[in-house]
């Protein structure tokens, strides 16, 4: 239950980052989650990231709407402020926590309940304006908090565990993305760590609108035969195009790989993302080239996942709106009151 | 030709100008409001304007009011049709003994014309067309040439209007010359052929003062400029988009550095209310001060994010731009009829701050008070303005600021306060007022982070759904909002000068409507102590003035009587001694109305005592 903190003692010897912090610095309260949820290893993945990354926890705010996802925040990043807001309403709370103060990083986390029905306008217009965020979309097609229902990622012709069969087509958060303008553009699947923890911390290292979308299947309402966000059907379907590795501060990882199927991608922030091609063709600069690799490999029922489309060189929303570099939560009067000799000259104007 | 004698008056009535939508006549019709102020002489223009952009009609009424009644005042001295569509309706609505100032370049029948007023032809569109040939030049000169023939008319000083024309085309001398030519164009016509000036005219007097001339919604953003607001979130809707269009524009003179040019703010239009308000409830989480500006329509949509405001304990300010409802209603009308949608938006339990300005002098002010007491309060603040107010230039009293105050950012637990070993408990309430103390994100590595969330928590922000845990923050709540009425701004009673057993009750911009109907009803014996409401929750006065008085009117701009209703119901009185006057069909209240209502109401109350009759 999530009142019940989890006990603060660790083993000695466990591995420090270069902050000089374990693990355990970066998780956060029990899961209330069913046990197998996708969706808490999502949470670790979370956790995994920004150990590696070496984040100061509670520079980190976590942003959520409503629904299974929604309640993950509370698991990790325990020393971080967590907002769990309104159903669908998530994008628009971290648009507005990211312009007060642009020095945090913002991970917004969600379903696919939460973005792709309720919440669509809010995930699109968030991504359009080119917030600096990570927004995970924890997506199992199923409401699981409600007991089964059908999400607006369901694809068609799937099944829900009640046998009813879904007669309206799925949205995929990916190529809207990929159309709306996302800077940095991933799939991944929970079951998958090893893919989804470099995406992940690549996304934080990356300026502007980063979007993942996990496929994380509900145990206990969708992942039966005929769902098509099961494990067993995921694992069948997968289809990655890359694997990566994220390159940071002092702890380069040797590249050792074959030459020619690295690509090295250089962040803002200094990062570097190793690429690993799996698929010799796929170009993750081409933002057009995703999304017709997407729209093929859809068509013949493929999930494609790993980095489908990252630049390297976007603005984000305080560059668009031309911000000061001082986070605005801090500016007093002294600087934001035009003061009374101002307010003189402007009553005489309207005389 | 009149059968009625035609109305005399010096700095005393009513002109009013019928438009066609989009024909540029909005600012010559401003310019002949804001000429007669130069006169010395005050005024209060109102737009009476439709939801479209071009072609349909619009009107521009200007009370010029020695006196300095500020209100509407209903019925026009004299209408300047210059709109066919509506010729017949504006004819109709002249006093008697009124005039009508017309475009005679083509001949009317005579059965379009009234026996009982002056009517006065000047062939503009003739005059024009043999000046100008440019299509555009000629809409817009013709309306120039009207104000030069009606500066002629009413005996205005040409020289002052000359002086408006050079503010506004300062360094475009081509305009200015060709502005001041199209003035004196109509002008010179009018005196050449026309008796001038009228009965209407214009004398020179000092009542005007020091006062300033501006829009509810341009104050109103000011006064977010100096409260400090550095977010602000929008969607367009009338009549609240120019409170954000002028928070932008205050913003780009006042809020960039001088150095680097970069901006100490962010406006995002946003893709609906859901966004706006989300956007405002984000940054103000995280400490920035942030508000929206909305109407009606826009309330609805955001009140989910209300209750969360006042749940999860955040910051937000919402001006709410009143227009008449329900659904779309008349949304280019006034009224008063968000009071109750406001004061319990959301669903569950909820209760929230109004603040009612009188003013564009009082929109500044509150506006920038709305910050500090959302951030006192942590909680959503609404400035209740109107349409009348809003869009409209009112005559008010210089803005003032006192450079040596500092914004309250209310209960902060800081860095160094959680190294001190201070408890925090996000919902605790230490100092008993019902407040307890937030950290901004980000404040400290291993203390005071908590979780925020519309569900129900303990005083340490800990999930909770035990019953009486849930109470105790529902009870803490009340607290607060019971703290909330010492820090808003407390109403103002001016009473009748003899004692009396009658009160009225009234706020926002039903103002000068009501100074000036205490003084008609004084003239029919009808004495009253007033109070004007200038917040939510009710200060502890309101309940003394109900007990003093027998009846109290409660005077205000929607169906339903809603302050009343407010009034009844959070000082749970019998609302027999309450009584509604209401005035509700988009127009702004009159002090005429106001007069009306409530002296027949008394003249029935007044029954000869029994005692007397029989003696």
């Amino acid at each position: 239950m999530t009142y019940i903190a989890k006990p603060k003692f660790h083993h000695p010897g466990l591995k420090k980052n270069e902050l000089g912090y374990t693990h355990r610095d970066y998780e956060g309260k029990i899961s209330t989650l069913c046990a197998g949820c996708g969706h808490d290893s999502i949470t670790a993945s979370i956790i995994e990231a920004c150990y590696e990354l070496s984040i100061e926890p509670h520079r980190v705010a976590k942003i959520s709407g409503i629904g299974c996802s929604s309640k993950t925040p509370d698991y990790f990043l325990g020393n971080s402020h967590g907002f769990n807001s309104v159903h669908g309403r998530m994008p628009s709370v971290l648009t507005g926590a990211n312009l007060a103060n642009r020095d945090l990083i913002y991970l917004g986390v969600s379903g696919d309940g939460d973005s792709a029905s309720i919440g669509f306008g809010q995930f699109a217009h968030s991504i359009r304006r080119g917030v600096n965020m990570t927004y995970i979309v924890e997506n199992n097609g199923v409401y699981g908090l409600t007991k089964g229902q059908f999400s607006a990622t369901a694809d068609r012709g799937s099944k829900s565990k009640k046998g009813v069969t879904n007669t309206d087509n799925a949205i995929d958060l990916v190529a809207i993305a990929l159309q709306l303008g996302a800077t940095f553009v991933a799939r991944s699947f929970s079951g998958d760590k090893s893919q989804l923890v470099p995406l992940i911390a690549a996304a934080i290292g990356h300026k502007g609108a980063s979007f993942i979308d996990v496929i994380s299947p509900c145990i206990a309402f969708n992942n039966h035969a005929g769902s098509t966000k099961s494990f067993d059907y995921v694992r069948e379907h997968n289809d990655a195009v890359n694997r990566l590795d994220v390159l940071v501060g002092r702890d380069p990882i040797a590249v050792d790989y074959a030459p020619g199927t690295v690509q090295v991608v250089e962040q803002h922030d200094g990062s570097r993302i190793a690429l690993r091609k799996i698929d010799a063709d796929y170009d993750p600069h081409d933002r057009l080239g995703a999304q017709t690799f997407l729209a093929k490999h859809a068509a013949k029922g493929q999930i494609v996942t790993g980095l489908l489309y990252v630049d390297p060189d976007a603005e984000d929303l305080h560059e668009h709106l031309n911000t000061v570099e001082t986070p605005l939560n801090t500016l007093e009067a002294d600087t934001l009151c035009p003061g009374s000799s101002v307010l003189d000259k402007i009553n005489a104007s309207l005389r | 030709m009149s059968d009625k004698k035609p109305i005399s008056s010096v700095n005393d009535f009513v002109v009013r100008f019928a438009n066609v939508n989009g024909s540029g006549s909005a600012s010559a019709n401003e310019m002949f409001a804001r000429a007669i102020l130069r006169h010395g002489v005050p005024v209060s223009p109102r737009n009476i304007f439709p939801s479209n952009i071009q072609g349909l009609p619009t009107w521009y009424e200007v009370r010029v009011t020695e006196a300095g009644h500020l209100g509407a005042r209903g019925g026009v001295d004299m209408m300047v049709a210059m709109n066919p569509q509506t010729w017949d309706k504006d004819v109709a609505g002249i006093e008697p003994g009124g005039y009508l100032f017309y475009d005679s370049t083509k001949p009317m029948p005579s059965t379009k014309f009234r026996d009982d007023i002056s009517v006065i032809g000047v062939p503009l569109t003739a005059i024009t067309n043999s000046t100008y040939t440019d299509p555009r030049q000629r809409q817009l000169f013709k309306n120039i040439i009207y104000l030069g023939a009606l500066s002629a008319l009413l005996d205005m000083d040409p020289k002052l209007i000359e002086q408006l024309i050079g503010e506004q085309y300062k360094g475009k001398e081509k305009l200015l010359s060709s502005n001041v030519h199209a003035l004196h164009l109509g002008r010179d016509w009018a005196l050449q052929n026309l008796k001038c000036p009228i009965g209407l005219r214009v004398k020179k007097s000092d009542k005007v003062g020091d006062r300033i001339f501006i829009e509810g919604n341009s104050a109103a953003a000011l006064g977010a400029v100096y409260g400090g607001a550095t977010v602000c979130a929008w969607y367009p809707i009338t009549p609240s988009s120019s409170v954000a269009e002028a928070f932008t524009a205050h913003c780009k003179k006042y809020r960039h550095d001088p150095e680097t040019g970069k901006a100490k703010y962010a406006i995002v239009q946003g893709e609906d209310e859901l966004a706006s308000i989300g956007i405002v409830i984000g940054a103000s989480w995280n400490g920035a001060r942030a508000f929206t500006a909305t109407s009606g329509p826009g309330i609805s949509l955001m009140t989910e994010f209300i209750g969360l405001s006042y749940f999860a304990e955040i910051p937000a300010v919402i001006m709410n731009i009143q227009r008449a409802g329900p659904s779309t209603g008349m949304p280019t009308r006034t009224q008063q009829c968000d009071i109750i949608a406001c004061a319990y938006a959301s669903h569950g339990d909820t209760k929230h701050v109004l603040l009612f300005p009188e003013d564009p002098a009082e929109a500044f002010e509150f506006a920038a008070a709305a910050f500090d007491l959302a951030e006192r309060l942590q909680t959503t603040i609404f400035l209740m303005l109107d349409l009348d107010i809003g869009m409209n230039h009112r005559l008010c009293r210089p803005l003032k600021w006192d450079d040596a105050r500092q914004y309250d950012r209310g209960k902060i637990m800081t860095a160094e306060m959680l190294e001190e070993g201070r408890d925090f408990g996000r919902y605790l309430d230490v100092d008993g007022d019902g407040i307890p103390y937030r950290t901004y994100p980000g404040t400290h590595p291993t203390k005071g982070s908590y979780f925020t969330r519309g569900t129900s928590r303990d005083r340490y922000a800990r999930y909770s759904e035990e019953g009486s845990v849930y109470a105790d923050n529902m009870q803490r709540l009340v607290r607060k909002f019971e703290t909330a009425q010492d820090l808003v701004p407390r109403p103002l009673q001016a009473n009748a000068e003899r004692p009396t057993k009658y009160g009225v009750i009234y706020f926002g911009s039903t103002s000068p409507a009501m100074d000036e109907a205490i003084g008609l009803l004084e003239a029919r014996g009808h004495q009253l102590d007033r109070l004007r409401i200038r917040a939510f929750p009710f200060h502890s006065s309101v309940a003394s003035f109900l007990a003093e008085h027998d009846f109290v009117y409660v005077v205000e701009q929607n169906r339903d009587s809603q302050l009343r209703q407010l009034i009844v119901n959070e000082n749970g009185i019998d609302p027999v001694r309450l009584v509604p006057i209401v005035h509700y069909d988009g127009t702004p209240i009159t002090a005429r109305f106001i007069a009306k209502a409530i002296g027949d109401h008394q003249d029935h109350l007044k029954v000869t005592p029994l005692r007397k009759a029989v003696s």
